[in-house]
């Protein structure tokens, strides 16, 4: 059951077999809707979508890193990182869905 | 921003589409997302981020409160993978 990976195409499909706007118009309608959630969140805003979930962006201070590599010591910029948290309702509903575990 | 607050948006930019239409846009996306989560697919949004599902193990779990030990069912947990060029716009 596991394994497919769903792209934009198979969304804006559903999107053109569930409210009958061309193909076209139903592609561009999903790419205004992630173009204003990623605006909306680079303004520092949050978003919430009841039933599915909220993202918001947290602000990390500056800290100090290490290559790996070399072992070398490089200071970690503050950047901003985007935070997803799953609704209680999409939690619930993934939580028991299948039993086979996803390798 | 919430989902109400983006469709006002979407429909104010589309003043052809019907409020109800844009509305059923919306829900049919992230239902869409949801369905292929819990099938156990991933769902790849290029530019945007990816959403997946990861196993979480059963495991012995611990009460707070009491200190009493509980066993912890094996689950699955949605995740989001914040895609690279929304990362970069984020830190401009």
């Amino acid at each position: 059951m596991a394994g497919n990976t769903i792209t934009r195409s198979q969304l804006s499909e559903a999107v053109y077999q569930e409210v009958g706007l061309s193909r076209n118009e139903s592609a561009d309608l999903l790419e205004s809707v992630l173009n204003k959630i990623s605006d909306t969140l680079a303004a520092g805003e949050s978003v919430k979508i009841s039933s599915f979930g909220s993202f918001s962006v947290r602000e990390k201070g500056q800290r100090v890193g290490r290559n790996p590599k070399t072992g070398e010591e490089v200071p970690i910029l503050p950047r901003k990182v985007l935070v997803f948290r799953p609704s209680q309702v999409l939690k619930s509903q993934i939580a028991d869905s299948g039993s086979d575990p996803i390798s | 921003m919430t989902k109400s607050e983006l469709i006002a948006y979407l429909a104010d930019e589309n003043p052809h589409l019907y409020q109800r239409d844009v509305e059923r846009i919306v829900t049919t996306i992230f239902d869409e997302i949801a369905a292929a989560l819990t099938r156990g697919d991933r769902v790849e949004l290029r530019g945007f981020g990816a959403f997946s599902v990861k196993q979480r193990n059963a495991r012995v779990g611990r009460n707070p409160r009491t200190g009493e030990s509980v066993s912890v069912a094996a689950k699955r947990v949605p995740y989001f993978k914040t895609g690279k060029q929304l990362r970069e716009k984020l830190n401009n």
